[in-house]
């Protein structure tokens, strides 16, 4: 099922640039992992060893924090759109 | 789209290095970037050269200095001809009346809600944001805001010169909405909350190139609320207090307060001593105190309702470390409801004659709260930050502070009403009795 990924600047140099992404995934723990075959080693920014998000990244599916909602295992349908957002300060 | 503008190259002056992750100890050029992108996305912080610090700095030439927070520039982030509209050195007013009431013996009221030009302590680290942007070239510059950080943003903004943008959730108080308005910016009322309105600035950010001050110039943006500390280390006569009330929203300023503590520490321009550092969050949005509460390390966001908009931050970015301040200093956290706020802007107002806004009101309400628990001894030297000014937010208070006596232009109209309030009055007098 097709999803389009929102990557943030941080993240560009890894997808040669591109500030949206493609991609078929049925939940965002396969999306992570269909993020990290189309582009070597993105995985490992946005997961710590265990494979759990890093703790200062946000994802959001379709503006819904996945915490939220399923967190990793939040499903995704055709057509939704996902933002990976680093945590910004406040005021 | 990566932006590249002017490259950064520190003059001889600076006293700042560059930046690192806070998390991992990456290093990384002093650009405007606000995440470790090379290995963990952990925020960045600024790095400084505290040798030079301390060879350049002494309470002589402190006191000498500007009547702004620039007084503290040897550390601050920037390299050039700062932006000063008078920002800082608000009072410290010694509250005598409301320690009384809430049995203590040492209280102060830091009042930023008369910090210049905008009201709040936005105007701090907007100053030193905006004077950081100018220096690698942005020409617009941007932030997304619960409302304060909106008005400072714009008001420096126009004094500098600079383009603006703001972006804020549809729904806020009039009073902050004008108050941008009135400096003629391009603002951006979003349907949605703060996060939400966070997270669409974030990609914005992404792809205009503009100076958001707390997005992409976030680590030097940050910095400016170190001289909430300073003042008042040197307003105590250069000495630390014992305890330290304010209000958490991010987390950040709590955490600048800290930092500016140690800083002033490690130059030797106060003696070390532990402060204990109490956060104060609304029910309606307390994902931190829920955190501390819990003894977990991480926060779980929520989705705010809560009166304090200006704090209402359903995901603080600096939430983790806030809890670290919280335990390693042995203060807490602790939340309060919407009326106990409103209670507590009455409160202050009505003892110390400073009329504060609701994320004041947040932090009042936990000072009475912790007072009251004995968790404040009544002898340790307590500083309550007040952050923003009362008549910003009219909506919270209209409702429960009565109404004028409305009389003829005569003296019998005016002795029937005198007698009626002074009837109150006493009524009051002997419920409080």
């Amino acid at each position: 099922m097709p999803v389009q990924v929102l990557i943030p600047t941080p993240l560009q140099p890894f997808t040669a640039n591109e500030a949206v992404v493609e991609l078929n995934a049925v939940d965002v723990n396969q999306l992570i992992q269909a993020l990290d075959e189309r582009f070597p080693g993105l995985k490992a920014r946005l997961c710590d060893d265990s494979g759990k998000l890093r703790r200062f990244l946000n994802i959001y599916v379709n503006s819904e924090d996945i915490r939220f909602l399923d967190n990793q295992a939040t499903p995704l349908k055709e057509g939704d759109e996902v933002s990976i957002i680093p945590a910004v300060a406040g005021g | 789209m990566t932006v590249t503008l002017t490259q950064p190259r520190q003059s001889s002056e600076a006293t700042f290095t560059g930046l690192r992750c806070r998390e991992c100890g990456h290093p990384y050029e002093a650009t405007a970037q606000h995440v470790c992108s090379e290995v963990c996305f952990g925020p960045l912080e600024v790095v400084y050269d505290m040798e030079r610090i301390k060879a350049r700095v002494s309470r002589a030439a402190i006191e000498a200095g500007p009547l702004s927070i620039w007084r503290y520039r040897d550390f601050l982030p920037i390299d050039s001809d700062p932006i000063d509209v008078g920002t800082g050195l608000t009072p410290l007013l010694r509250a005598n009346h409301l320690a009384r009431r809430l049995g203590l013996n040492h209280l102060y009221i830091k009042n930023d809600g008369v910090n210049m030009p905008t009201l709040s302590f936005k105007d701090r680290v907007v100053s030193v944001a905006l004077t950081r942007a100018r220096e690698l070239g942005f020409t617009t510059v941007s932030c997304a805001s619960t409302g304060n950080l909106a008005n400072s943003t714009a008001a420096i903004a126009a004094h500098a010169g600079l383009r603006c943008c703001v972006f804020i959730p549809a729904d806020l108080e009039a009073g902050k909405v004008l108050g941008t308005l009135i400096y003629h910016p391009t603002l951006m009322a979003v349907e949605g909350n703060y996060d939400q309105v966070n997270r669409l600035c974030c990609e914005v950010a992404n792809s205009h190139g503009w100076g958001f001050v707390n997005i992409n110039l976030r680590p030097y943006y940050s910095e400016g609320s170190k001289t909430l500390a300073f003042e008042v280390a040197e307003q105590l006569g250069w000495r630390l207090p014992d305890h330290v009330v304010a209000p958490l929203a991010s987390g950040s300023l709590y955490t600048k307060i800290c930092k500016g503590f140690r800083e002033f520490v490690a130059a030797g321009l106060v003696e070390h001593k532990p402060v204990r550092f109490s956060g104060a969050q609304a029910e309606g949005c307390s994902p931190i105190a829920q955190a501390f509460a819990a003894g977990r390390d991480f926060i779980a966001p929520v989705k705010p309702d809560t009166i304090a908009k200006s704090i209402a931050i359903g995901n603080p970015a600096d939430g983790p470390y806030a809890l670290d301040v919280a335990r390693q200093s042995g203060g807490s956290i602790t939340a309060v409801s919407d009326a106990e706020i409103v209670s507590a802007i009455k409160l202050l107002a009505e003892t110390e004659g400073i009329f504060t806004e609701t994320a004041g009101g947040t932090t009042i309400a936990v000072l009475k709260k912790l007072a009251e628990s004995g968790k404040i001894h009544p002898d340790e030297t307590t500083v309550a930050y007040i952050t923003g000014n009362g008549l910003k937010t009219a909506e919270a208070v209209k409702d429960v502070i009565g109404a004028p006596f409305e009389i003829d232009a005569r003296l019998d109209s005016f002795n029937q009403a005198w007698a009626k309030a002074s009837g109150q009055t006493m009524a009051g007098m002997a419920l409080a009795a």
